[in-house]
């Protein structure tokens, strides 16, 4: 059997605080998580739980303080090069265009301008945004900047996925365009794809696994679910199916207590 | 008629030109001899003789500019020197930004010496520039250098340490080198900054340029003033300051063209497209 795409073993990352105190602050804690590839896994847990340190340590951009992540097998050690992540917060280089965002990658992997021109301009014609090659991110609207993140993410043709709740500022519309168009796209190439997400309805409409983590600090797995719905799905149609109403019951109540464990921990730290 | 008049976008330009002319027509009157009796002059060529006559200043001028013909070497070794320090002090300001806030040993180890030497007077090292480089081209340089310099310093240093952490983790998970992301990350984001400094940098060029004249050369339009100014001739003192303002907004007004040319990604407040 071929080794996964993606395995953090037992990882924990501990942020050592600035002023130097002995004890820092553990954000996630002996977590082993394993993404096959093609397979699409989503992590949900309370917010502030340490789900972007997770993916941070799957991309290489931070390194775990113990445990170990594995590409394909291979000990990670510096930038994932076959990952792409599509970050939550804006990401794209505002002066540059949106073909020249998408381009990017292309162009800093040593590929010819024309070649990368020509693969960008198709990529952007794919999420649908050809008509605005030349606008800068600052004219376009926060749906159509997420779709020229995906595509500046997708032309590289990444083995791996990171995304970071990355639809969390769209309106709910928008939103459910993206997961659709993002899932067909998956579907074509089946990619291993690690989504972060806070919303549990968009983690079980678009994954074949959901993984809970607990309340923060010194987060931990607390439960894995498979997702057996059928695809291809639409994300606004399967929400009414019943066996989604009953995982998302089975989650809910798994996730509940560590919702209210994370909101807890907040009100007596204020 | 007032509908027509009245201060709004479209007459702004007559409106700008009618401040210039009410200001310099109190100036003609307040001064001319004779023209207004005196209140706070002993005689009445006191005021002309503190204060100069526009009209003899313009004629100074017409006579620079059209009649002798002898300012344009002047302004152009005044606007050569200004051209200089401007552009060696932002290259060096820029490469010292970039090298000393991306290497935080090297930024801790010259911090107080970078502070003390912005903190010190600059104007002050124009005699000892010029005995280092001679009453030439070169120490005006060198003190417009020592002015620019640090104002762009600043600047990027400042600029390279608030690029936004995503789009640099974004940039190195797209594959970006060390010097791939100098070129296309830092770089970019410092010179917003930069140009928010240019401004302020062209006009202390200026400064260094006609400062540096005026405390010795033998060229350049600081130095007409010094004459002038051994002689009590104000009205050449004066036409000597307008045109140098009149070359201050201009080399503004150029830096304002090259910045919306190169900074055309950043957005402007309220702009909208007619499609």
């Amino acid at each position: 059997m071929s080794p996964p795409a993606l395995s953090l073993d037992g990882v924990s990352c501990t942020f050592v605080a600035r002023d130097g105190v002995a004890s820092g602050y553990t954000a996630v804690r002996d977590v082993s998580l394993t993404v096959e590839a093609g397979e699409f896994v989503s992590v949900v847990g309370p917010t502030g739980c340490g789900k972007s340190t997770l993916l941070n340590m799957a991309a290489g951009l931070l390194a775990p303080s113990t445990g170990g992540v594995r590409v394909f097998g291979e000990p990670l050690a510096g930038i994932n090069r076959r990952a792409g992540y599509m970050f939550q917060a804006e990401s794209l280089m505002p002066w540059r265009t949106a073909l020249g965002n998408v381009m990017a990658g292309l162009s800093f992997r040593g590929a010819r301008d024309a070649d990368a021109r020509a693969l960008a301009a198709e990529w952007l014609q794919r999420v649908g945004l050809a008509a605005f090659a030349d606008r800068y991110p600052h004219q376009l609207s926060g749906g159509m900047r997420k779709r020229v993140s995906l595509a500046q993410t997708l032309v590289l043709d990444p083995d791996i996925i990171l995304m970071d709740e990355p639809f969390s500022a769209l309106d709910i519309q928008t939103r459910q365009l993206m997961e659709n168009e993002v899932l067909e796209l998956w579907g074509a190439k089946k990619k291993a794809v690690l989504f972060i997400t806070h919303d549990l309805d968009e983690a079980i409409a678009m994954s074949d696994r959901v993984v809970i983590l607990s309340a923060g600090p010194g987060s931990r797995v607390v439960g894995e679910f498979r997702i057996d719905l059928e695809r291809p799905r639409d994300v606004a149609e399967v929400r009414a199916t019943p066996s989604f109403v009953e995982l998302h019951k089975a989650i809910w109540d798994v996730l509940r207590e560590e919702v209210l464990a994370g909101y807890q921990q907040q009100l007596a730290k204020a | 008629m007032w509908r027509f008049i009245k201060p709004s976008r479209r007459t702004l330009r007559a409106w700008q030109l009618v401040v210039l002319v009410a200001i310099f027509a109190a100036w003609h009157v307040l001064t001319v001899p004779g023209l207004v009796p005196h209140f706070l002059f002993s005689d009445d060529n006191q005021a002309a003789f503190f204060f100069g006559e526009p009209l003899k200043i313009f004629d100074r001028i017409r006579h620079w500019f059209f009649v002798d013909r002898d300012i344009y070497v002047h302004l152009g070794v005044t606007l050569l020197e200004t051209v200089l320090a401007f552009a060696i002090g932002t290259a060096l300001g820029l490469g010292t930004g970039l090298w000393l806030a991306l290497s935080p040993l090297a930024a801790a180890i010259f911090d107080p010496y970078i502070k003390a030497m912005n903190a010190m007077p600059r104007v002050i090292l124009a005699p000892i520039f010029a005995v280092w480089f001679g009453l030439g081209v070169a120490s005006k340089v060198a003190l417009g250098v020592t002015l620019v310099f640090f104002i762009v310093f600043f600047n990027v240093y400042q600029g390279v340490k608030e690029v936004s952490p995503v789009i640099l983790a974004n940039a190195r998970m797209l594959g970006a080198g060390r010097r791939q992301l100098l070129r296309h990350v830092y770089l970019p984001s410092a010179t917003s900054w930069v140009f928010s400094s240019l401004h302020t940098s062209v006009g202390l060029a200026f400064v260094g340029a006609v400062v540096g004249e005026y405390l010795g050369s033998s060229q350049g339009v600081g130095y007409l003033i010094l004459q002038a100014e051994g002689s009590f001739d104000i009205n050449t003192v004066m036409a000597g300051i307008l045109v140098l303002t009149a070359f201050a907004l201009v080399l503004d007004a150029m830096v304002g063209r090259v910045e919306k040319v190169l900074m055309k990604w950043q957005p402007q407040a309220g702009e909208s497209e007619r499609l």
